[in-house]
């Protein structure tokens, strides 16, 4: 009993970190529906930006991820823009299209850093890695705590900058009615192309993050498809409360089930979980489509 | 048998032959390893692109596939010594009941929801043989080659000729569906699924038609690599690069014939094998990315669609 509490505990807390990882997906492919398969592999890449700072001018991982926001910010609008201009403008099966394209940025992405960084696991150094926290018998890791509170206050966030800014209610106004936003005399194209770099600034916290929580390797980005895509879908397509309370699902069933049966059948989980919704639930627990 | 279809044959049949000669008077095993990959390459690529190219259906499960296809030759082989025809034919009725479930999925998925779902399904089925101990679990399983049959003097001689039987098969199945009411049918909703449905095409039947000679056709493909490695586990046999590399093959190529996955998988196929040999395999990966991009971006219809276009223009110019 004792260990299925720890388990929960330690699950709502790797819920939340995957929320962060989540969250910019949530807005690309939720809200924007691009196919963004290479989101974990952008993530992945700013987890190695920040392994780089960290390992060359020991900065601090989380200054080291609001460090390369920017650099984020202007790569994902670069990215948007030739995804709109190669895809989107032309029309028929652009999402097909899409998919196949994303996975071979993926590709590229994850040799580039083999060829840079090599095949073996990195990761980083601070104050509050390897410590933990003790609460009776129960033993909480530092860096999940670090983790949790830096998730929870990016995804809390990035959900009022979508609900209580102008800017934030564009993007959400043009995942509603992209011809109704072009007849208000709106450009519903630049709007996207601000929000999918946005949703890529934010990978430099969730990057961080990332490399917070455990070492990386360059392929780790392929168990993120698995986990980032289940948490978005399980949301409801480009809810922000959904995509905590998805993201916590699927951390608590993620620890249970390793307590339980072993680490081996983990990599399954989200897979799983995300078939299930798939299958029963197209809509998610907070869909915005009906 | 239509009058268009003897020179298929006639092409067909001298395809085989030389295969079989080039078994008898090469001595060198290495053009058998390299040529094996490609050719097992082409199969996957004519079998992905009946569901993908014709249907529209893009799937990401051909890794599953394959996977599936490996393990059933080894269990196959593990449980009662079954000799390779047998375990190519028990994977095809395996990869047929696999792609009836992943055809059911199409009942509720369109478009990326569908390929997100196979990706999910490849993972599930991984992690399951993962789990198997017996069938060596994460750390894989080893298997001795049995002796060779003549006229064959080596096995990889034969794995190689077997393999080239099945892209015959394969190229003639995705043939005659091209040609025929299915090839129609899927074409009819692959452009507007509703609209198919309304003017009395049995979209249901044929999806799930297409996904089980696709499904039967992968694993019948992936059945030999057992052997062929003497090798077998999880992570390599269910890799994504395979999915991935499949799909390369048929866009590059162009799906709106069959010749196109073929043409894809002999061209990147051939890049790959002397990629790996001069540079390295991370390289492979890198320019298979770059490819894959390339075409999607700049020739969505592939080679096919490139050469289609050429000549339309040309016809424009006499006229």
């Amino acid at each position: 009993m004792d260990l299925l509490l720890d388990a929960v505990v330690i699950g709502v807390l790797l819920g939340c970190f995957y929320a962060a990882v989540s969250i910019g997906l949530s807005v690309s492919f939720g809200l924007l529906d691009v196919p963004h398969v290479a989101h974990p592999a952008f993530l992945v890449m700013a987890s190695y930006a920040v392994f780089f700072l960290n390992d060359r001018y020991d900065v601090d991982p989380l200054v080291a991820g609001l460090l390369i926001t920017p650099l984020l910010f202007f790569f994902g609008l670069a990215a948007y823009r030739l995804y709109y201009e190669t895809f989107e403008r032309r029309g028929t099966d652009a999402a097909v299209r899409g998919i196949a394209f994303f996975f071979g940025v993926a590709f590229i992405i994850e040799v580039l850093i083999i060829l840079q960084f090599g095949v073996d696991q990195r990761s980083v150094t601070a104050s509050y890695i390897g410590k933990a926290w003790r609460i009776g018998d129960m033993r909480i890791p530092l860096r999940l705590v670090v983790a949790f509170a830096v998730a929870s206050a990016l995804t809390i966030l990035l959900a009022l900058y979508l609900s209580r800014t102008f800017m934030g209610r564009a993007i959400r106004a043009v995942a509603q009615d992209q011809e109704a936003v072009r007849l208000m005399g709106a450009n519903p194209v630049r709007i996207k192309q601000w929000a999918f770099g946005v949703a890529t600034a934010v990978l430099g916290i969730a990057g961080a993050l990332l490399i917070i929580v455990a070492p990386v390797e360059p392929t780790l980005d392929r168990a993120y498809i698995g986990r980032t895509f289940c948490v978005v879908v399980m949301a409801g397509l480009g809810s922000m409360s959904g995509t905590l309370i998805a993201a916590i699902i699927l951390g608590v069933a993620e620890t249970i089930v390793l307590t339980l049966f072993g680490a081996s059948w983990a990599p399954a989980i989200s897979f799983a979980m995300l078939l299930g919704v798939l299958a029963i639930r197209p809509q998610g627990l907070l869909g915005r489509r009906s | 048998m239509k009058r268009n279809s003897v020179p298929f044959w006639i092409g067909a049949a001298l395809f085989l032959f030389a295969i079989a000669l080039m078994t008898q008077i090469i001595d060198n095993q290495y053009p058998f390893f390299a040529g094996y990959v490609i050719l097992q390459f082409v199969v996957l690529a004519v079998a992905w692109s009946i569901l993908g190219g014709y249907a529209g259906y893009v799937n990401f499960g051909t890794s599953a596939f394959f996977g599936v296809g490996v393990y059933t030759a080894v269990l196959l082989f593990k449980a009662a010594g079954a000799p390779l025809a047998v375990q190519i034919a028990a994977a095809a009725i395996v990869g047929a009941f696999l792609g009836f479930a992943v055809g059911l999925l199409t009942l509720r998925m369109q478009g990326i929801f569908f390929s997100i779902a196979t990706i999910a399904l490849t993972i599930v089925i991984e992690t399951s043989v993962t789990n198997w101990r017996y069938l060596g679990g994460a750390a894989g399983i080893q298997m001795q080659r049995p002796p060779v049959m003549a006229p064959f003097h080596s096995y990889v001689q034969m794995l190689f000729f077997v393999q080239a039987l099945l892209v015959v098969v394969a190229v003639a199945i995705a043939r005659y569906i091209q040609g025929s009411w299915i090839g129609r049918g899927l074409q009819a909703l692959k452009d507007d699924e509703l609209a198919a449905e309304c003017t009395g095409v049995p979209t249901l039947r044929l999806k799930l038609l297409a996904c089980v000679i696709s499904g039967a056709l992968m694993c019948a493909a992936g059945a030999p690599a057992a052997m062929y490695l003497q090798y077998a586990d999880p992570s390599s046999a269910f890799n994504l690069n395979y999915s991935v590399t499949v799909l390369a093959m048929s866009l590059i190529g162009g799906t709106a014939h069959w010749a196109g996955p073929v043409i894809g998988a002999i061209l990147l196929g051939v890049t790959q094998q002397l990629l790996a040999v001069t540079i390295s395999s991370e390289v492979n990966v890198l320019v298979l990315g770059i490819m894959l991009v390339l075409f999607v971006v700049a020739a969505p219809e592939g080679l096919i669609g490139l050469v289609r276009r050429f000549r339309r223009n040309r016809a424009e110019g006499e006229a």
